[in-house]
């Protein structure tokens, strides 16, 4: 793994407009100002709860939104108002996989003609020709290569997730946004996924942005993770900084709130109150301070920055971090 | 709906009835041999295949499987709510010490709303658009209690509102579902689910569809409801995490079938069925090596048109030949799995699960 990231993220933002008619009544500030490196064979784990912006980021780093601002770098060149031209041989290297894998499947084709169409699109001729290659993909993802001329709905959720993956490895990219690829799953059929891509991530040196709202699930695919709140990024770090050493509050109050199997009983002490406000007028000064415990005057009044400690590689956007107690105080047996 | 009329002797799969549980005979609600059948164009659907448990007041069951094992269809078999024109349903299931299965529908009617009530994934699919949160709990009230008149109808739905937490209550009973966000309207549907103070409450994936910290909100929020109401409820969810921390008692159901049953520290802490054991070692979890691959149950859940023979299980059950060629020919019934109460549906003896079992937890490395 060298140092140079494959991807840097900065200041990158996303305002959606609002209308009525013809008029503009507000900005929904959807992403509002990430920064973030991933660096070749990483896996970012992008977490939050649902509106704070996940799928707006995954969607813009692949290019399927224009951002409003900031700048994206890939592999060192600047993709951030890339055109359709200059985009083509990026959307090799640079590949999303979706939540919903029947949605982003055309049950009018077979499973061959789906994973071959990005080779086909990029007028791609692999040495042993296209069908032997689709095989060999979805071989690759645990599918019978001889299902090449089965459509979408003879398969089951999860089987269906394995064919968007095919596709997505097609022109063996470089990076992977994955955006929720496994919420929609059953837990076995879940984890025979999630071993999945761990497996092709070791085997074949992919990077990810992997998108959850499933910290537990974050945590067995990451080796960074960023938490999401409103638009922003409030902390990010290494996993075992995360998990072990969480310093802002709501990083430990969704750490906190999830009941975790290894647990009997009611679970963690802290209860966030309310829900998320909305981002067409998110709260002054720090957007989490509606629902803080430790909220005082200088929250409401100054943002606070996204900066790291000790010089070390995890960084809270908080003016109050927990710099103290790590969060499970005993692992129980 | 076809009465309550034992199966046929003949019919091959008329197993024989399962143990009933000590407590069964005072909980409130009680569940025995019930079969849920769906006659369709692609053949018979065996939802619900036999499956008995009971749950006293004050309790929770937690209700766990893969999609598509029958829990829904256990649960509207409960409240009356199948079509009696496409479903045979038999067994029996006693709400409060009367028969559900065969009561004329005006009578079910009565019992639910009042007795029994359901709180749903999708608060959405309860609540109708067209009119006013506090309008559709007040008359869900009024229903009940023909002789209470509108001002106290709306107090009363006023004070629910209250109770489960939705902040200025009496404004909020003027606004419309879309005008409250997931996690009120989820307790809105609660607040009308419980104004008539039903003894059971069947919740089935109440908090799948909101965030964690919204979750834990609900989860606090029932359980705080079932402390002051004394209610029985049945929690119905695929996450074992979110029924660790609620329930007292857990069913596994599997291809419409009861696998294992008992009390949740039995049932998590030493679970007895490979199917149990696959579903936990599957489930990714804050604790442990995050670096371990997890484990999952391989293959899919099966049809239940077309049910595997013998052990439903046995396509996907690493042990099956380890019990012999009975997982392919033999349901295996539930039966005691040692401790009290606990209950296991698997040809393997104690001795082979325990040493099997030892051997799935050291393969995922967590300790559980
Ligand atoms: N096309 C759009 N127009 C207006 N608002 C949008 C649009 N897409 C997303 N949003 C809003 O942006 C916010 C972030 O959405 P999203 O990125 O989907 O969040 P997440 O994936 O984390 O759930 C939400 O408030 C959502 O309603
Ligand atoms: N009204 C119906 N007609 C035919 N089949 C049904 C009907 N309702 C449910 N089923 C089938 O019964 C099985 C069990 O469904 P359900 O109880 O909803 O599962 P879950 O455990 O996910 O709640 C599924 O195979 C489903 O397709
Ligand atoms: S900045 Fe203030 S309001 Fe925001 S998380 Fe820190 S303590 Fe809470
Ligand atoms: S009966 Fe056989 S197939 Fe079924 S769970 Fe037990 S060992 Fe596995
Ligand atoms: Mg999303
Ligand atoms: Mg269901």
């Amino acid at each position: 793994m060298t140092d140079e990231p494959l991807l840097r993220v900065r200041g990158l933002t996303k305002h959606f407009p609002v209308r009525q008619g013809l008029r503009a009544t507000g900005l929904v500030r959807a992403v509002d100002g990430l920064d973030f490196d991933v660096r070749p064979g990483e896996t970012l784990g992008l977490v939050g709860e649902s509106g704070c912006g996940k799928t707006t980021t995954g969607r813009m780093l692949v290019r399927l939104l224009e951002p409003t601002s900031g700048s994206i770098e890939f592999d060192g060149r600047d993709i951030t108002h890339a055109g359709r031209r200059e985009l083509r041989p990026l959307r090799q290297e640079l590949q999303i996989i979706f939540q919903d894998p029947y949605a982003s499947l055309n049950p009018r084709h077979t499973v061959g003609r789906i994973v071959a169409m990005p080779l086909q699109v990029n007028g791609i001729k692999p040495p042993g020709g296209i069908k032997a290659r689709v095989q060999e993909l979805l071989e690759l993802v645990g599918l019978n290569p001889e299902h090449y001329n089965r459509y979408p709905h003879e398969f089951s959720g999860g089987q269906r997730q394995r064919i968007g993956i095919a596709r997505a490895l097609a022109l063996r990219p470089k990076l992977i946004v994955a955006d929720e690829p496994v919420s929609a799953l059953d837990v076995s059929i879940q984890a025979q996924v999630v071993n999945l891509l761990r497996n092709l991530q070791r085997e074949l040196g992919l990077a990810f942005v992997f998108i959850a709202h499933d910290l537990a699930v974050i945590r067995h695919f990451s080796q960074r993770v960023a938490v999401m709140y409103l638009g922003r990024i409030v902390e990010i770090g290494d996993r075992a900084d995360i998990y072990e050493r969480p310093q802002h509050p709501y990083t430990r109050a969704l750490l906190s709130a999830i009941p975790d199997v290894t647990q009997l009983g009611p679970a963690g002490r802290i209860r966030l109150t309310g829900d998320v406000p909305t981002p067409l007028d998110p709260p002054s000064g720090c957007r989490f301070r509606t629902r803080c415990w430790k909220a005082q005057d200088i929250c409401a009044t100054e943002e606070p920055a996204l900066v790291p400690r000790d010089g070390g590689r995890q960084a809270t956007a908080c003016h109050f971090p927990e710099v103290a107690a790590p969060i499970f105080e005993e692992v129980p047996s | 709906m076809d009465s309550s009329e034992p199966s046929p002797s003949g019919d091959p799969d008329d197993r024989p009835a399962v143990p009933a549980q000590r407590s069964d005979q005072d909980a409130y609600l009680r569940v025995h041999d019930l079969r849920v059948r769906f006659d369709t164009e692609d053949g018979v659907v065996r939802a619900v295949d036999g499956v008995s448990f009971a749950v006293e007041r004050g309790r929770t069951l937690g209700i766990v499987g893969e999609s598509g094992s029958g829990k829904s269809v256990t649960s509207l078999a409960i409240l009356g709510l199948h079509d009696p024109k496409r479903t045979t349903i038999t067994g029996e299931i006693s709400v409060g010490g009367r028969q559900v299965v065969g009561l004329p529908d005006e009578e079910v009617r009565r019992l639910r709303g009042r007795d029994m009530a359901m709180i749903f994934q999708d608060p959405l699919s309860a609540l109708h658009p067209y009119y006013t949160v506090g309008r559709q709990i007040a008359e869900a009230y009024r229903v009940h209690h023909p002789k209470a008149n509108r001002r106290e109808a709306r107090q009363r739905a006023v004070d629910m509102l209250d109770r489960v937490g939705i902040p200025q209550p009496a404004r909020r009973f003027d606004q419309y579902p879309h005008e409250f966000s997931g996690g009120m309207r989820q307790r809105a549907m609660i607040a009308m689910s419980l104004v008539n103070d039903p003894a059971l409450l069947i919740a089935d994936e109440p908090t799948t569809a909101l965030d964690v910290t919204v979750q834990a909100q609900i989860l606090d929020l029932l359980a705080d409801l079932q402390a002051e109401f004394h209610s029985a409820i049945i929690l119905i969810t695929h996450d074992l995490g979110v029924v660790g921390q609620v329930a007292d008692d857990v069913l596994v159901m599997y291809g419409g079938r009861a696998v294992e049953r008992g009390s949740v520290e039995q049932v998590l802490r030493a679970p007895q069925h490979p199917y149990t054991w696959g579903l936990l070692s599957s489930v990714p979890s804050l604790h442990g090596d995050a670096d371990a691959d997890l484990l999952p149950i391989p293959g899919n859940p099966p049809s239940l048109i077309n049910l595997p023979p013998g052990c439903a299980f046995h396509p996907r059950c690493r042990y099956a030949d380890r019990a012999g060629s009975r997982s392919r020919t033999e349901v295996p019934e539930l039966r005691a799995a040692g401790a009290d109460g606990h209950l296991v549906a698997c040809h393997l003896s104690a001795e082979e699960r325990a040493a099997f079992y030892a051997e799935d937890v050291a393969s995922v490395g967590v300790a559980r």
